[in-house]
């Protein structure tokens, strides 16, 4: 939607008068934060207090009910040595891990199948892109339950091809695949950012590469791979963030209990569980506050690390 | 840190030309243009199937869904499920969870747009000291787990009397909490002409004016897009009103779901599965009306499903 990276805007009207530009520069800081007041009040109100607040809350005992007990780093190292902490952070790793770069894969792959097409193009990108919409609501979690439970559709079709898995709901060791399907499955919101940077790559660049005998494999890692990296960039780190914060499919996939054998424990739902039926308010907020801190290491990471690989093109900067 | 959020040039351009090889003669390019439908054709076919499924079970009999009957098609489609699903649970009627949902859609879509343009509007194009800092500030929300906000202000909600009201539910749209909209409205008003808002000023119009009469009409893509999402978004959340919310009266559509989930656990599967396409059926029919413009939303504002 915009190229310009930067934040100056073109500056206010040329050359009036000194006494004239400063009281206009007065009348906008005013304007200027009279128009910011929603966002400010909300910012302050919604994010920075609640955050101040539950870095305090996470050095203490609070059960919503007695005032908040100071106990210093005890969440924290309580943590450390509680399993179902651990379990909740190996099951949110394992699908970060590996449903994100899945999902990404599937959606660059379809997106390349997309861009060489002539036509169709738009209904197949609709299509592929209406899953996205629909699949962290409460009804697809219900689907996705019925479909991998016992003798549902998934059993019945594999059991066509002679595996016998049973149902996947009830199996610990089949609820992470069939999670990691359902973000999978999600593919069409990456995929749909993915075609519209392919679309911004010069055909002729592949046309010379094809005069000097480059094949498809060269093309895709000396042209697509670099053209796209802002794009890659982009889609990886907001779908690494996200995918930290599943909860509703996992919460209905298994009834609130994050089971079988805590293998649908992702980090949120455990966090939910903390907090809102232990009611053990400073503990959850130990774990939010971890959250942050990861998400954040993850990010500095990812910026960090994005100096070599990721290209932007002379024209975009 | 803003050109990662959008990587892409202004959908109005003509895209560039797919790469097309002249050496391809028209038979090897007939063939070519048949397996990439094969394919596609077969993928979507994969990739609806869950939504098929469910839409055919909700017309199907209990003892048809699931077991060794896996065709979508049954010889006992009927609307038995849904007449079940209508009466709701809890003795109260999926009508009024219907009302629910469409209450706080609504309040979540008059929110943002009111409070997300106005402070976009600031953010865009007035120049005031500290505002690159809250810029840099309003990105760095876009990256927060949002986890890290919801006890205390529930603590604060509960010790103000307010749970088990929409407010704690509606009160962050009102104040610009999704700074996504906000985000996606600076985008849009910054590529909007400062000359425009030049010559008004020049014949005296004052930011008020300017805002309204000037940016509010040009903004209109950017505020259907953020009416489209703020809606579905609002619909499909989960975690707010199960928070907030315990008198099944006041319960929206998913939080709906789980109780019948909770209370009929498998007994009646078509009825259950019939209440997840009912409560779907907004989102469908925002999709198929307004198809273009969400999936052109997501590849040119990098919006999130």
């Amino acid at each position: 939607m915009t190229q310009s990276p930067t934040l100056s805007r073109r500056s206010t009207p040329s050359a009036p008068s000194q006494p004239r530009k400063s009281r206009q520069r007065g009348a906008d800081a005013r304007a200027g934060y009279t128009f910011l007041l929603p966002w400010l009040l909300g910012f302050i109100a919604l994010t920075v207090g609640p955050m101040i607040s539950s870095l305090y809350l996470s050095f203490t005992n609070y059960n919503l009910f007695d005032p908040p007990k100071w106990i210093g780093l005890d969440n924290y190292a309580t943590l450390f040595q509680d399993e179902r902490f651990l379990g909740s952070v190996g099951v949110t790793l394992s699908y970060v891990v590996f449903g994100t770069p899945l999902k990404l894969a599937a959606a660059l792959a379809v997106a390349m199948l997309l861009n060489s097409a002539r036509k169709g193009q738009g209904f197949y990108r609709s299509a592929f892109y209406a899953p996205s919409l629909i699949g962290a609501s409460v009804s697809i979690a219900i689907v996705w339950k019925a479909m991998f439970g016992d003798s549902g559709p998934v059993d019945q079709g594999l059991s066509f091809f002679g595996i016998n898995l049973g149902g996947w709901v009830g199996n610990p060791s089949m609820t992470m695949p069939m999670m990691i399907l359902l973000t999978v499955w999600q593919f069409g919101a990456p995929m749909v950012i993915f075609l519209a940077g392919l679309k911004q790559i010069p055909a002729d660049l592949y046309e010379a590469a094809s005069m000097d005998g480059a094949g498809p494999v060269r093309k895709f890692f000396n042209i697509t791979w670099p053209m796209l990296s802002p794009v890659i960039f982009f889609n990886l780190l907001m779908e690494t963030i996200h995918a930290f914060q599943i909860f509703a499919s996992a919460y209905i996939i298994s009834n609130g209990e994050g089971g079988p054998a805590g293998s649908t424990l992702f980090y949120t739902l455990y966090l939910y569980l903390r907090g809102f039926s232990d009611f053990r308010m400073g503990y959850a907020s130990a774990m939010a506050w971890l959250l942050v801190i990861v998400v954040g290491i993850i990010t500095l990471i990812f910026f960090k690390t994005s100096k070599s690989w990721v290209h932007y093109s002379g024209d975009s900067k | 840190m803003t050109t990662m959020a959008t990587p892409t040039k202004p959908a109005t351009e003509a895209p560039a030309p797919v790469y097309n090889p002249k050496s391809e003669s028209v038979g090897a390019k007939r063939i070519k243009s048949a397996i990439f439908h094969v394919v596609a054709l077969a993928l979507t076919g994969v990739v609806l199937y869950p939504a098929l499924w469910m839409v055919a079970s909700s017309f199907k009999p209990n003892s048809e869904i699931g077991g060794a009957n896996t065709s979508l098609w049954s010889n006992n489609f009927s609307f038995d499920n849904f007449v079940t699903a209508m009466d709701g649970i809890g003795g109260v009627s999926t009508l009024q969870f219907f009302t629910n949902s469409l209450i706080l859609a609504i309040g979540a879509v008059v929110g943002t747009i009111l409070s997300a343009s106005v402070s976009a509007y600031a953010f865009a194009r007035i120049k005031f000291p500290g505002r690159s800092v809250f810029f840099g500030m309003m990105i760095a929300t876009l990256l927060l787990p949002f986890h890290v906000v919801i006890i205390p202000q529930y603590i604060v909600f509960q010790q103000l009397g307010l749970v088990d009201t929409y407010i704690p539910l509606l009160i962050g749209k009102f104040l610009a909490a999704d700074a996504f909209f906000v985000f996606l409205m600076v985008q849009f008003m910054r590529n909007l002409p400062a000359e425009l808002d030049e010559a008004a000023r020049i014949d005296g119009a004052g930011h008020v004016r300017i805002f309204t009469a000037i940016m509010l009409p040009l903004m209109k893509p950017a505020l259907i897009s953020t009416s489209i999402f703020s809606f579905i978004w609002s619909w499909n959340d989960f975690l707010g009103p199960l928070l907030y919310l315990n008198t099944p009266e006041k319960y929206p559509l998913p939080l709906a779901l789980r109780l019948f989930v909770d209370q009929t656990q498998s007994s009646d599967y078509g009825a259950m599965i019939a209440m997840s396409v009912l409560a779907l059926l907004p989102v469908l029919i925002f999709f198929l009306v307004f198809q273009r413009y969400i999936v052109e939303g997501v590849s040119t504002q990098g919006l999130k499903g």
